[in-house]
């Protein structure tokens, strides 16, 4: 097994507001093997994109990690001075957002915005910069790449744009990319580009993906491992074989239920009933209590611990307790 | 950019035919200006007679239109007070009213930059309550009154400037003060909202996840976008700033447009009341004119 490129431990991200603390990440852990992509899914709320904003060190006021370790190849992300932690953004780990459309600045043009970060971390001229920056448009497969340069984001289209992003993102050869929901925004089509896109040109860079995504077709396309989140936890962690054949977790399963299918001809989706529920509200027992069709006096009592039941397969639930079940 | 510039300026021409109406009605409804300009015991002969020489018992279409036939030819008459032409007398006014306001800008500029990004960038800390604190507090201060209290406190007490006048330097300072520090009040709480709205978007995290010094983050990819509603809103009010400059001017005796047209108002000096509202229209006129280009130049999505 090669060496654990990223690992997150018992990692806690709260938000200090008015009506008082919101855990919004609450002891997650997990790690990335180098040239890993792992998925990270869940519904909206339940901690995604805070959790990777939080290895990016970029969790605005008034959150705040409050306990945990974020190991990046051996150093602790939480305690590394602000200064390093600028060298490591944009260069050795890079972030990709959901929104294409307002995550470029509308006053510069792509090409400034691209050559800023070779120019930063790779020390290179503007030339230089310049000459790389084309060169990246055109291995994203932007069309006339010298003329994007000089172009501004608007008159770009969103699968350009995301490009872009791409293009920025992976400019300074980063070991880790987060993207953070990258296709969300954009058409079928363009979505099914972008991806080719991205696995493509992370098997010839040996980059490691972390991918935040509600979209499972994604996960079952680009990742090798899974992590389900719920409300601020991890409730299972797994290969991408195990999840879509043998999902431990009522809340996977329910995720994988919710998913159409092409060849299950139905007059109705099936949904999980309700919404996650804000974190902090629930404070006894497991969270998924409310929502969840198995329920029984034990998860309104007992909070569940993620517990390996098999290796590489970890699982928050009490159903499984004495031994492995089917669900 | 050419076309749409010939098309705003020709845009101006009916825009200073309406103000050179309004203002003939308003000077026409003000009042007989006549009473002033002779003694108090003057025959009714005697001020008929001046009346008629100056056109003014005429009815009112024969009058505008006298006034019209001037106006194309940029001749407001002549100054009841000074016997001459009336433009010439404004437009000779007009750098000191300019020096003025450009320093007054100057000032605003380099006091509200620095606290509104300041004060947006450490929302809710003490730097930020001193800076929206002190702009209300100092947007509460009329202009007349702060201006006597500087000229109480440097000039008579402490003798560092002089009380009034126009000259040297050291005589623009007070009125620059003045005048710039009531816009820079305005002005930082403007660019303040601005930076505020500006550094929750989207681009500013994929800027700082380039890992970008904060340093940079603000004051190239923020403060850029924080400015364009800054400098609209600014230029819109030209207008406020000219009002400013009326107040200032007469507190310190400064020989520039605003007590120049005060004066005309006080004695009823019609044409030139006319002349300095025509000249201040058109400058506002170009004011927004110019705000309209650095828009343009500002923002790239902006197509004219």
């Amino acid at each position: 097994m090669t060496e654990a490129l990223l690992e997150v431990k018992d990692l806690k991200t709260y938000f200090h507001t008015e009506n008082g603390v919101v855990p919004s990440v609450d002891g997650v852990s997990f790690s990335i093997k180098k040239g890993e992509t792992i998925a990270v899914v869940g519904e909206s709320g339940s901690g995604k994109s805070v959790t990777s904003l939080s290895i990016m060190g970029l969790v605005g006021s008034p959150g705040k990690v409050v306990g945990g370790e974020i190991l990046f190849e051996g150093k602790d992300l939480t305690t590394i001075s602000n200064r390093d932690m600028r060298k490591l953004r944009g260069n050795e780990i890079a972030m990709i957002f959901q929104e294409p459309l307002t995550s470029l600045n509308p006053l510069f043009t792509v090409g400034n915005q691209i050559s800023e970060s070779i120019k930063l971390h790779q020390k290179a001229s503007k030339e230089e910069a310049k000459i790389k920056s084309i060169e990246m448009l055109r291995k994203v497969g932007i069309p006339r790449p010298e003329k994007v340069y000089s172009s501004y984001p608007h008159m770009l289209s969103g699968g350009m744009r995301q490009r872009v992003m791409i293009a920025m993102a992976l400019s300074c050869n980063p070991k880790l990319l987060i993207a953070d929901e990258p296709t969300t925004a954009l058409d079928v089509t363009i979505q099914a580009q972008i991806l080719q896109l991205m696995r493509n040109l992370i098997h010839e860079n040996d980059t490691s993906i972390m991918l935040i995504t509600h979209d499972l077709g994604v996960v079952a396309e680009m990742v090798d491992t899974v992590i389900v989140m719920y409300a601020g936890q991890v409730v299972e962690y797994t290969d991408v074989y195990t999840i879509f054949k043998a999902p431990k977790h009522p809340y996977t399963k329910g995720l994988l239920d919710s998913t159409p299918k092409i060849h299950e001809l139905k007059d109705e989706l099936q949904s999980i009933e309700g919404t996650v529920p804000a974190p902090g509200t629930i404070t006894k027992g497991c969270r998924f209590q409310t929502r969840c069709p198995l329920a029984t006096s034990k998860c309104f009592n007992e909070e569940p611990e993620l517990k390996e039941i098999r290796p590489n397969h970890q699982v928050r639930c009490w159903l499984h307790e004495e031994g492995e079940v089917t669900i | 950019m050419g076309k749409y510039l010939i098309r705003r300026l020709l845009q101006v021409i009916p825009v200073l035919f309406i103000i050179s109406f309004v203002v003939f009605c308003l000077v026409f409804v003000a009042g007989d200006p006549v009473a002033l300009m002779l003694p108090e015991d003057a025959s009714q002969e005697d001020i008929e007679q001046l009346r008629e020489s100056l056109g003014l018992n005429e009815p009112f279409h024969i009058q505008y239109f006298t006034y019209m036939v001037g106006l194309v030819q940029l001749d407001f008459g002549d100054s009841f007070r000074y016997n001459q032409s009336a433009l010439p007398i404004v437009l000779e006014r007009l750098p000191a009213t300019l020096e003025l306001a450009a320093a007054a800008m100057i000032i605003a500029i380099i006091i509200a930059i620095p606290f509104g990004i300041w004060s947006a960038t450490k929302k809710n800390s003490p730097v930020d309550f001193l800076a929206t604190g002190g702009s209300v507090l100092w947007k509460a201060m009329p202009n007349f009154w702060l201006g006597i209290m500087l000229i109480l406190l440097f000039s008579v007490t402490l003798g560092w400037f002089p009380v009034s006048g126009r000259g040297t330097l050291s005589h623009l300072v007070l009125p620059a003060i003045t005048l710039g520090t009531g816009i820079a009040a305005e002005m930082t709480r403007l660019i303040r909202s601005s930076m505020l709205e500006i550094l929750n978007q989207d681009y500013i995290r994929t800027a700082k996840s380039k890992g970008i010094r904060n340093f940079f983050v603000v004051n190239k990819h923020a403060f850029r976008n924080a400015l364009i509603p800054v400098v609209t809103i600014t230029a819109l009010q030209t207008s406020t700033l000219v009002g400013g400059t009326l107040v200032t001017e007469t507190v310190f005796s400064w020989p520039g447009l605003g007590q120049l047209l005060i004066q005309a108002v006080n004695t009823r000096d019609m044409a030139i009341v006319q002349a300095s509202v025509f000249v201040i229209a058109f400058i506002v006129i170009l004011m927004n004119l110019l705000a309209d280009i650095l828009y343009k130049i500002l923002d790239p999505r902006i197509k004219y």
